[in-house]
């Protein structure tokens, strides 16, 4: 079918970019907010205006332009592009809830800067969800480490310096050494960087020039924290909690392992790696990611940190399942995207509604904290089961299929490592739930009456943790969106 | 009158540097209307010529009718019609933009000043326009002595660097006539296009070769080519801003084009690339030139010299991509001619106006400008990223070509220097963006006590206005031309590069 030739992608992309010096040069933080949230509104309306068509098989592209000849900076719609851009959209409209709720607590500063940054990361993240090539999406990825950058240093003092720096040197460092000679390499080679069904490089490479792109790109998309390129991400852990609810644990690590699924499945190709046998190394990369990532996760103190460390173990399932290469894997692999989104987000927004309400960061000041903030310790533990994958909660799908299509591409290792990584996500969070809740009198640290959190920052985890379970009892549009991408793939 | 935009393109700035002095004698009020009107006519001019080149091809014209080989011509293609509207689009908005710089500045001597300027901006669309080779040579030096002249006038020890810049640019303006005085031993002819017609028949003859060899020499001395660079750091950072914006754009850049000029159209590809067999060596001086440009820039702390070490390393991706001899080398190296002007203006006119508020020179000096100049500093990571190479700036697309020309050579260390080079920018910029972003520190942990916007109370104090205008019209030029590099390449420098280069 045609894909139709629409204004809608890029307007989706540009509304929350139009909207950011409108967000910079308000003069009242109500001026300010409204703005956020008309953009973050429109922008949903926009993307789900879209989903229909894109449900029934159609896609939606727009060319903006031809910046080399032969080559177009292209926007296209496809199913994958508009479950991520869903994901993204959506959760951006209750971070932004959250964002009001976190930064007007603590009293943030430069908060005109923080929202606009913020905006401005929402369009790079559809731009690359909506991204029609791979120079598309380079383009919008660098644009998404630049508007961040500003966000992870927000505190300007010395650690968030540092921070700042990590987070420059890893993401950008690894794009321009890694990924833009890949690129190129890969330009060189098929004088072509569209994304097809069956990728663009068959026929055209040996082998080991095959195998060298592949890690030229698993590892240089740096945003998708495969290890050892991961350690930017705990330590971007500094920036003001919404930043790491929404970009840390959705927008810019899912745009990681975004691009690197749409690299391998559109400019490889499944069958190209299969072909090759390239799938196992990739799977492998992944597996050591998640096993050493839940376990350094396990012996972190700083909630933030161990959140962290859980998604980079989580980030690689989503890496895992395009390395299985089978139908249910891609598919498993894509839904995680939106299952994990939904539940970590609502473990980072219970963190910094802890935070915002009590100032303890570490788990081991917790203790008794149950008593105190019911519902946030509730939603945290609805968060937590998604994240280890029971049920009944979303993530308990992903995982799911994750291990049918282990199963259906006859690597049953594989099935061990998501069998120990969920026990070790069991490990790392159900303590902090239990010493939350059940614990004497004596070792409890918090007295008094219940004090949640603001409204602002209490609503969004709840609504976030409901989204969590609904997922598990009726999982559309993703998982439909998910099978139809897998079976365009013909994985 | 469309036929003699190539000749008003000279002559029009030429007449007016003189009507220049004389008003900077009666009254000094006309000497800027007089300046700007008569770049304004030559950058119209210059866009008249390459409308004209478009559609007709190349454009030649005989000055007062002289014919070569007697007569001098001005000889405009698709080439050297992009890189004149880049100096006159580039002398134009440096004239208009650092005016309140100026007429602070040289109040006195507003009349030598800006006739110097236009001088200058003659001599250099005259390098490029001309046909012939030893008239070339004229023009280089009237480009050199303008420009001694203009860097002398900054403080401390500018005039001491435009003596140095002053005895190694003769030495290699010598060096290339010399060269041309080979040629025309070995021809009897000076006109470019006459030289490559009899060339071909004593290709072999030592002669031509010294011609050669001098010429080049000479060209890669006058553009800065390291290890010839010596006199540039110096003579661009201490030049007076208005100057060094003038100037850092254009000069190493048209003597680039000079370059691509002998090489294809004097010497032709197949003597330049296919007899000598020079290529892989140039490319892999031209590495090292980018590899110690990069870390040279990284080894100072001030702001414009810094720079300067950025033109050494662009300079090397110009030649170098020239050098590779295939199609997409050459167009990246052409590319980056128009593309390098425009964001090393970019970057340098930021940078005037921030030395103008400042009073230090160096990166540390720059604290908390994100907050004092905002526009200023928007426009000056704007041309950062350029420099690195973020799409959709135009710095990020000649690099594309020149990375594929690398590619497609099978030179896998002018990639790496590229690439070497692009990081070690990312280093440079965002290390000056971090202190004008975070210093002086804040003096709170976890951003608690700071309820009000306008971060630390720094009183926003921007450049003036005519200069903010300037500046954000290169910025937003920087995308463009990104934007358009599809275009730009399609239809200007395809037409370029002879067919017999794949």
């Amino acid at each position: 079918m045609e894909p139709i030739y629409s204004f809608k992608p890029l307007a989706a992309i540009l509304v929350s970019l139009i909207a950011a010096p409108f967000i910079f040069g308000s003069r009242s933080p109500n001026v300010r907010e409204g703005w956020t949230f008309l953009a973050a509104l429109i922008k949903f309306a926009l993307v789900g205006s879209m989903l229909p068509a894109v449900l029934a098989g159609q896609e939606f592209s727009y060319t903006l332009a031809r910046v080399l000849p032969g080559l177009s900076l292209t926007l296209r719609v496809d199913a994958f592009g508009m479950l991520f851009a869903l994901v993204s959209s959506s959760l951006w409209i209750v971070t932004s809830a959250y964002s009001i709720g976190y930064m007007r607590g603590l009293d943030e500063h430069a908060q005109n800067r923080y929202f606009t940054c913020f905006a401005i990361s929402l369009s790079a993240t559809l731009g690359v969800a909506f991204a029609g090539n791979l120079l598309t999406l380079y383009l919008f990825y660098e644009m998404l480490s630049l508007a961040t950058y500003p966000l992870v240093a927000h505190h300007q003092d010395r650690e968030a310096r540092t921070s700042g720096r990590k987070y420059l040197l890893y993401t950008v460092g690894a794009s321009i050494g890694l990924v833009l000679p890949a690129m190129l390499m890969v330009y060189h080679l098929t004088g072509d960087l569209a994304f097809a069904p069956q990728g663009v490089l068959a026929g055209h490479a040996t082998r080991t020039t095959v195998a060298v792109l592949l890690f030229m790109f698993v590892f240089g998309f740096a945003k998708a924290a495969v290890m050892p390129l991961h350690s930017w991400l705990p330590a971007a852990m500094v920036a003001p909690t919404p930043v790491s609810a929404l970009l840390h644990a959705v927008a810019v690590v899912k745009v990681g392992v975004f691009s690197i699924f749409r690299t391998l499945s559109g400019i490889f190709g499944t069958d190209l790696l299969a072909d090759l046998n390239l799938g196992v190394w990739v799977t492998a990369v992944a597996s050591v990611t998640i096993l050493t990532g839940s376990l350094i996760a396990l012996s972190q103190d700083n909630l933030k940190r161990r959140l962290a460390f859980s998604t980079i173990a989580q980030l690689s399932y989503i890496v895992l399942g395009v390395g299985l290469l089978s139908a249910k894997g891609l598919t498993g692999g894509m839904i995680h995207i939106a299952m994990h989104a939904f539940g970590k987000i609502t473990l980072f927004f219970c963190a910094g509604a802890i935070f915002v309400a009590t100032g303890k960061k570490n788990i081991s000041e917790m203790t008794g904290l149950g008593r105190r903030m019911p519902i946030t310790m509730g939603a945290f533990f609805i968060g937590a089961l998604s994240v280890i994958g029971l049920p009944p909660t979303g993530g308990f799908l992903s995982k799911w299929y994750l291990a049918l299509g282990s199963l259906e591409a006859n690597q049953w290792p594989i099935l061990v490592v998501l069998l120990t990584s969920s026990l070790l996500n069991a490990f790392y969070f159900l303590p902090v739930v239990y010493k939350a809740f059940f614990c004497t009198e004596q070792e409890s640290l918090f007295t008094g009456p219940r004090k949640e959190p603001p409204r602002w920052c209490l609503v969004p985890p709840v609504i976030t943790a409901v989204c969590s379970v609904v997922l598990f009892f009726y999982p559309q549009p993703f998982l439909k969106l998910a099978r139809m991408a897998a079976a365009a793939l013909g994985g | 009158m469309t036929a003699h935009y190539s000749a008003l393109l000279i002559v029009v700035p030429l007449v007016v540097a003189f009507m220049v002095t004389i008003a900077g004698w009666i009254d000094k009020r006309w000497c800027f209307p007089l300046s700007a009107a008569a770049l304004l006519a030559t950058f119209l001019a210059s866009v008249g010529v390459l409308a004209e080149v478009q559609q007709n091809g190349v454009v030649e014209y005989f000055m007062a009718g002289w014919e070569p080989p007697v007569g001098i011509n001005l000889r405009v293609d698709h080439l050297n019609g992009i890189v004149l509207v880049a100096i006159a689009a580039v002398a134009l908005l440096n004239l208009l933009g650092t005016r309140p710089i100026v007429e602070k500045t040289y109040a006195d001597r507003l009349g030598a000043f800006y006739t110097l300027y236009i001088l200058l901006v003659t001599g250099l669309l005259g390098i490029t326009a001309t046909g012939d080779a030893f008239n070339l040579y004229v023009l280089i030096e009237i480009a050199a002595l303008t420009g001694y002249a203009l860097i002398g006038m900054g403080p401390g020890r500018a005039s001491l660097s435009s003596l140095n810049y002053l005895f190694m640019g003769t030495v290699g303006a010598s060096l290339y006539l010399l060269g041309v005085g080979y040629l025309y031993l070995a021809t009897g002819t000076l006109n470019m296009v006459d030289l490559a017609a009899r060339l071909p028949e004593i290709y072999d003859s030592r002669l031509v070769l010294s011609a050669f060899i001098l010429c080049l020499a000479g060209l890669c001395l006058k553009m800065g080519f390291f290890p010839l660079h010596a006199w540039l750091p110096n003579a661009y950072a201490h030049a007076p801003s208005p100057v060094s914006s003038l100037v850092a754009p254009l000069v190493t850049k048209v003597m680039i084009y000079v370059m691509v000029r002998v090489m294809l159209t004097v010497f032709t590809p197949v003597f330049a690339f296919e007899r000598l067999q020079l290529g892989g060596s140039m490319v892999w001086l031209a590495v090292i030139a980018i590899v110690a440009g990069s870390f040279l820039a990284l080894s100072t702390r001030r702001l414009k010299r810094m720079l300067t070490f950025i033109i050494v390393a662009e300079v090397g991706y110009m030649v170098g991509g020239f050098w590779l001899g295939n199609r997409a080398g050459i167009s990246g190296a052409i590319l980056h001619i128009v593309n390098d002007a425009a964001m090393t203006f970019c970057v340098f006119l930021a940078a005037a106006a921030i030395q103008q508020r400042n009073e230090g020179e160096t990166i540390d000096d720059l604290q908390g400008l994100f907050a004092k100049m905002p526009v200023t500093m928007a426009v000056f990571v704007v041309g950062g990223l350029s420099i690195i190479g973020v799409p959709p700036t135009c710095g990020f697309f000649s690099k594309w070509y020149l990375i594929s020309g690398g590619l497609a050579a099978g030179h896998y260390g002018f990639v790496a220097a590229l690439l070497f080079s692009s990081l070690i920018n990312l280093v440079l910029f965002f290390r000056i963006f971090e202190i004008a972003f975070f210093e002086p520190f804040t003096d709170h942990h976890g951003g608690h006590g700071h309820g009000g916007e306008g971060v630390h109370g720094v009183a926003i104090e921007e450049a003036p206005l005519q200069m903010l205008v300037v500046m954000v019209t290169a910025a937003v030029m920087l995308f463009a031309l990104g934007l358009y590099a599809g275009d730009i390449v399609e239809g200007f420098v395809t037409h370029v590069i002879p067919a017999g280069i794949l």
